[in-house]
């Protein structure tokens, strides 16, 4: 019966979107209504399929770890999407010609930008953390995942967000809110997908068979209910027709700046920050086989972090039409949040007192340390960046760049990735890795890459900012814009080879988790049943 | 009086005050006596339960001893 309610809906959605398409008012508009036929009738066949069968039955006593086996080759994949597509704009950045003619207007520089932004973000980014919170949750919580089929919902749903987020971007539909680039629709959709997240991860919580809830949960529920609030609240506007992409947002002027940037920052430090640590919390202590340094300094770092974040937004517009008062606001709690992110990067490292040595030996370890070091610098450059003297110079400077990279691929990435290579050999069984020397190369590639990248727009943004700012005795400024641009060539091919390098890395990670699943020995499963070595 | 100006005054007393006292009291709380106990066991609650869900707080109980952390 429940099939047949499938079917209709499904069949409804089919039809409701070929009137629509046939109806667009515009190309992006057209175009997601064909990818949610598409969708919609692959799924109507794969139920139809399915009718009649016997329901399999759900052992309770197994952790569902199919949408996380999914969740960990979509972000393999989307993380070397990402990380092209950058590569890409970096050169374009420093080869203008490679904005060719004949793609103009959807693969030039202003097309291709929010789809990297948000590749990397929102789909290398965003199916780690789904994958990894479905996860640390179950084996938490000592329960299978809550909500049956929807955790399938949460993983497909959100690969359709992603696709329609980046055809409407290279076909330019677009917010031109950074970070909420995607129109209406595509937010409706998201919004659907992540309540259903929401719903899974609480529902495993209640059902838990621990009596705690593990620190690192409390970031991901951080995480999943801060992006909703954020999502919601930046989003508010209204379609200008129900058969167009195109839509006006309700807030206007300074008041919409200022929740732009409340969304965007709190993105950073919820969604690259909050979830991620998360990360931190389970997959270092399982990796060095210790529990974390200090469980009473995670809860201090969870709290304190929550509560510093969420008023930090306004450093994104300092010496603009915002008040002064809410500027320094914004200064004043970016200052202070040095503490908790260095009180986390602490306890992290320290995680591994006693244990230093496997620092030589497993570099996937390295890779986490790395990360978490990358976390402390990140956190400390934020913070200096968000001073009012500071901001002055670096603002509109590549400096802003360099910050944000040295963030996302070494604290993110490599988190990341070490999570994945922690992930991959659990899922499917292994032994272990298949090579720990592409794990090696992968590391040296990437923490190669990403010192270039920051090094190279160190100089450059530093120097831009500089440069404008220089004025002669007469007090007329000395250089023009185009000064600039043309002062920042080399470190511009410097910047994109650095990115071809952490690329080349994850081109490496991928190759290796796959001869991982496909080329290692099996796990001998008796090891589950023996006792704890404690 | 207007919404603004009265959620304006909430927000910059009574509420600033409610964050402040919630804040502080989450870090007496942390520092309870007795929770190093919880805690330890909470932290190593993540070496239980790798492959399968099972029955939840079987593990061996750290009890709060020092060495713990040494174990597996």
């Amino acid at each position: 019966m429940w099939d047949y309610v499938k079917l209709a809906v499904l069949g409804l959605v089919v039809v409701v979107a070929a009137v629509a398409a046939s109806m667009a008012r515009d190309l992006a508009y057209f175009v997601h209504m064909m990818v949610i036929i598409l969708a919609a009738g692959i799924t109507f066949f794969w139920v139809l399929r399915r009718i009649g069968e016997p329901v399999p039955v759900v052992n309770q006593n197994e952790y569902m770890d199919g949408p996380i086996r999914y969740g960990v080759i979509a972000t393999a994949f989307w993380g070397v999407v990402g990380f092209l597509v950058g590569v890409v704009i970096a050169f374009q950045l420093a080869f203008p010609q490679l904005n060719f003619e004949w793609s103009q207007g959807y693969l030039n520089f202003g097309r291709l930008r929010p789809l990297h932004t948000s590749a990397v973000i929102f789909a290398f980014g965003g199916n780690a953390l789904i994958a990894t919170a479905f996860h640390v949750v179950q084996r938490t919580s000592a329960a299978r995942l809550w909500g049956g089929g929807l955790a399938w919902f949460v993983f497909w749903g959100y690969q359709l967000f992603i696709v329609m987020a980046a055809t409407g971007y290279v076909l330019g539909s677009t917010q031109a809110q950074e970070y909420a680039e995607p129109e209406w629709l595509t937010d409706l959709w998201l919004t659907i997908v992540w309540v259903a997240f929401l719903i899974v991860f609480m529902g495993t919580v209640i059902k838990r068979r621990e009596p705690h809830i593990y620190v690192a949960n409390w970031f991901y529920m951080a995480f999943i209910i801060t992006v909703a609030m954020l999502h919601l609240v930046n989003n508010v506007s209204i379609p200008v027709s129900l058969l167009g992409s195109k839509s006006v947002p309700v807030w206007s002027g300074v008041q919409s700046a200022m929740i732009q940037w409340w969304y965007g920052h709190n993105a950073v430090g919820f969604f690259l920050t909050a979830g991620f640590l998360g990360m931190m919390y389970y997959y270092i202590p399982k990796q060095a086989e210790r529990p974390v340094y200090s469980y009473k300094l995670s809860i201090m770092h969870f709290w304190a972090l929550i509560f510093l974040y969420i008023w930090a937004g306004p450093h994104h517009l300092h010496y603009t039409a915002l008040p002064d008062w809410a500027q320094t606001l914004g200064m004043t709690f970016s200052i202070m949040l040095w503490m908790p992110s260095w009180g986390g990067m602490i306890n992290g490292l320290m995680t591994l007192s006693g244990a230093w040595d496997k620092l030589r030996t497993d570099p996937i370890i390295r890779m986490m340390v790395v990360a978490v070091g990358f976390y402390g610098m990140a956190t400390f450059e934020g913070p200096m960046m968000s001073i009012k003297t500071v901001n002055s110079l670096s603002h509109y400077t590549d400096w802003t760049i360099g910050h944000v990279h040295s963030g996302a691929l070494g604290w993110n990435g490599m988190i990341t990735f070490g999570a994945l290579y922690y992930l991959v050999p659990k899922l499917w069984q292994r032994e272990g890795l298949y090579s720990l020397k592409l794990v090696s190369w992968h590391f040296w590639l990437a923490t190669i890459g990403i010192v270039l990248y920051a090094a190279s727009m160190w100089v450059t943004g530093i120097m831009e900012g500089l440069m404008w700012r220089e004025v002669d005795a007469q007090g007329f400024l000395v250089n023009s814009f185009a000064d600039t641009v043309a002062a920042k060539f080399p470190m511009y091919v410097v910047r994109a080879l650095g990115g071809t390098l952490f690329l080349l890395g994850a081109i490496i990670m991928c190759y290796n988790l796959w001869k991982t699943v496909t080329d290692s020995p099996e796990r001998k499963p008796a090891a589950a049943a023996a006792v704890p070595a404690e | 009086m207007e919404t603004y100006t009265w959620l304006r005054t909430f927000a910059d007393s009574w509420h600033l005050l409610f964050m402040f006292l919630f804040f502080i009291g989450v870090f007496i709380f942390i520092l309870r006596p007795g929770s190093k106990k919880v805690h330890e066991d909470t932290a190593n609650m993540i070496f239980r339960n790798d492959d399968k869900p099972g029955g939840g707080n079987t593990g061996p109980s750290t009890g709060g001893r020092k060495d713990s952390k040494e174990a597996r």
